[in-house]
């Protein structure tokens, strides 16, 4: 039994960091754009305090249209787009653009979930305290939904770490790049093996970090 | 008498920290001629909702000013609207048609900031006590006033007045989640209070608090509205808890205004069957085992005696004496069941008295019960039991 890597560490090292870099982004972005786009989706719906149907359909819409494109067409359909944005289509930045919009949507209706649940009662208490619009945003309807938001975000970076498995189409590199290109196409069984095997490990902790805050903000 | 002489006035918003009294006065704006601070007058008040089912009739044309200064109680069984009503106060609902005034101002005419400074004078507390989960005890306090812009100093200074008011020091930095529900109201009423309101509405604010917590939180409310002279406007579907603060009291039975007045006088002689039906637990009926023995007529050759109910309704606060009532009859009373409640030093109640029925002498009980020689308010031949003991 040798202990010897088929390909240099170095490989691993880099394929590592790519992936840490798209989905880190990537989550950025999903979470400031998803934030707000859930917080829109939230007031506008009927009996929110800024009721709207029509925008609240249109940006429904929008979002569902995002959520149901299978994400390795969106990586393709997305290419004029990322050219435009990114200056390239291939490359680690080249695939954080459709990571984000793949993500930010998914995000944002987990997100809005966390929101509805708040009890109505606390927004007519802030209402009747004299909070205005901009005010019930910040003291009620992010901070009584944050465990939600937390738990939503962790899922949301579990599966940025599996749709970035996928950015090797477009040349971006990755743990899931190495793992089909060396690990499939080339029959290279400990590198599947080594890739498989770290993924656990990345997505175990993103999940353990998660549950972790989660569970301190509940029992607070 | 427009909105601007009352509310628009100059209030900058950190204004509500005036130690010398309501911030929205600060400016010294007088009051609309003849209107008291903290008072509310409905004006032929309507709500209609839409449903599926079609209109719902919440409130029909409701006319009333509630006294500053007052504890005014709304009572209703479920459905009946008090709680549109009591929202329609600070416009969480606005009226279908109909005008609410709040020191004489029509509130429907104000603008979206009209409407914030409006709710910084009107304190609300809730059944379910809406506390932020998010925030702990002195954050959900700070909240009103953070809002409003007030210097961190200010709020320091206010929220630990407030905590020492409600008698939570000790509670400052914890989170609801670890409170009782008798704390938990108590942070409710803090926060209330916190931009220094006039008016202070609750909605059903003891209704999920066991008794003895029941008592504690409407004893700090009686004390709020003798200490701070705050009107406080309550909505609620137990008598008891009228009883117990109200001076006076509306009761709404679908969406009408059944009856209105004094406690003690709703209380003491209610006109409608709505009240009749709110008022039976607290009243004391005839017992099962004298209604099975009660006879209409007078038993022939055989000892009997005769049950009578005596009423109080707290009008002209006419005690129930009993040795003027055996004087007043002529004859020795026993006293079978009933109570006499206190409400405002109004005794109101029913007495069950029996007296011998069978000494040849017929009762006389029209005369006790007007004039001075009255004894109670209204005397009443329930029916007549035979005598088991034979002592008299």
């Amino acid at each position: 039994m040798s202990w010897t890597l088929t390909i240099p560490i170095e490989r691993y090292i880099q394929a590592l960091l790519d992936t840490l870099m798209m989905v880190g982004v990537s989550a950025g972005i999903a979470f400031a754009a998803g934030i707000p786009l859930a917080v829109l989706l939230i007031v506008t719906s009927p009996a929110g305090f800024l009721e709207s149907p029509r925008f609240n359909r249109v940006v429904g819409s929008v979002v569902n249209g995002f959520r149901a494109t299978p994400f390795i067409v969106l990586l393709v359909a997305l290419i004029p787009f990322t050219r435009l944005v990114a200056g390239t289509t291939i490359g680690v930045w080249a695939a954080i653009v459709p990571l984000s919009i793949s993500a930010t949507p998914f995000f944002a209706r987990i997100a809005e979930v966390s929101l509805r649940e708040i009890d109505p009662g606390l927004i007519e208490a802030a209402q009747a305290m004299g909070c205005k619009k901009w005010h019930i945003v910040r003291h009620v309807l992010l901070p009584e939904a944050l465990p939600g938001i937390v738990g939503g975000f962790t899922i949301t970076l579990v599966s940025l770490i599996g749709a970035s498995a996928m950015a090797g189409a477009v040349g971006a590199g990755g743990l899931g790049d190495l793992a089909i290109r060396y690990g499939y196409q080339r029959f290279d069984t400990q590198v599947m093996a080594i890739v498989i095997a770290a993924l656990i490990v990345l997505v175990t902790a993103v999940q353990w970090v998660g549950d972790s805050y989660v569970r301190w903000l509940k029992n607070r | 008498m427009s909105e601007a002489s009352v509310l628009r006035t100059g209030l900058g918003e950190a204004a509500w920290f005036d130690r010398t009294g309501y911030a929205a006065r600060t400016d010294g704006t007088p009051l609309p001629h003849g209107v008291a601070q903290g008072s509310v007058v409905f004006d032929h008040v309507c709500k209609v909702y839409r449903s599926s089912a079609g209109p719902v009739h919440a409130l029909k044309d409701i006319s009333l000013a509630i006294p500053a200064g007052s504890i005014f109680g709304i009572i209703g069984r479920s459905g009946a609207g008090k709680s549109s009503l009591l929202r329609t106060i600070n416009r969480l609902e606005r009226p279908t048609s109909g005008t609410v005034y709040v020191d004489g101002v029509d509130i429907g005419t104000l603008d979206e900031g009209g409407l914030v400074r409006l709710r910084r004078r009107i304190g609300m507390i809730f059944q379910h006590f809406n506390l932020l989960s998010a925030k702990t005890v002195y954050e959900n306090i700070a909240l009103p006033l953070r809002v409003a812009g007030a210097p961190a100093r200010e709020i320091e200074r206010r929220v630990t007045e407030l905590l020492a008011l409600v008698g939570l020091q000790d509670k400052r930095d914890m989170y609801p989640a670890r409170l009782s529900g008798g704390q938990k109201q108590r942070v409710g009423i803090a926060r209330a209070l916190a931009t220094r309101p006039e008016i202070l509405l609750c909605d059903e604010a003891t209704s999920a608090l066991d008794p003895e917590t029941t008592q504690s939180i409407l004893g700090l409310l009686r004390d709020i509205n003798r200490r701070l002279g705050i009107t406080i406007i309550l909505i609620t579907h137990e008598m008891s808890v009228i009883r117990e603060i109200a001076d006076q009291v509306l009761v709404l039975e679908k969406g009408h205004m059944a009856e209105t007045g004094p406690v003690w006088q709703v209380f003491g002689a209610p006109r409608h069957d709505a009240t009749r039906a709110l008022l039976a637990p607290l009243q004391h009926s005839l017992p099962d085992d004298l209604r099975d023995r009660l006879l209409s007529r007078p038993p022939q050759a055989q000892r009997y005696r005769t049950v009578l109910r005596l009423s109080y309704t707290g009008a002209g606060r006419l005690e129930p004496d009993l040795a003027r009532i055996a004087q007043a009859l002529r004859r020795p009373v026993r006293l079978v069941h009933g109570g006499v409640d206190r409400i405002q030093g109004h005794p109101y109640g029913h007495l069950l008295l029996s007296v011998p029925g069978d000494d040849g002498q017929p009762l006389e009980l029209s005369e006790l019960t007007g004039g001075p020689q009255a004894v109670a308010h209204s005397i009443e031949v329930l029916g007549h039991v035979l005598d088991a003991d034979h002592s008299h």
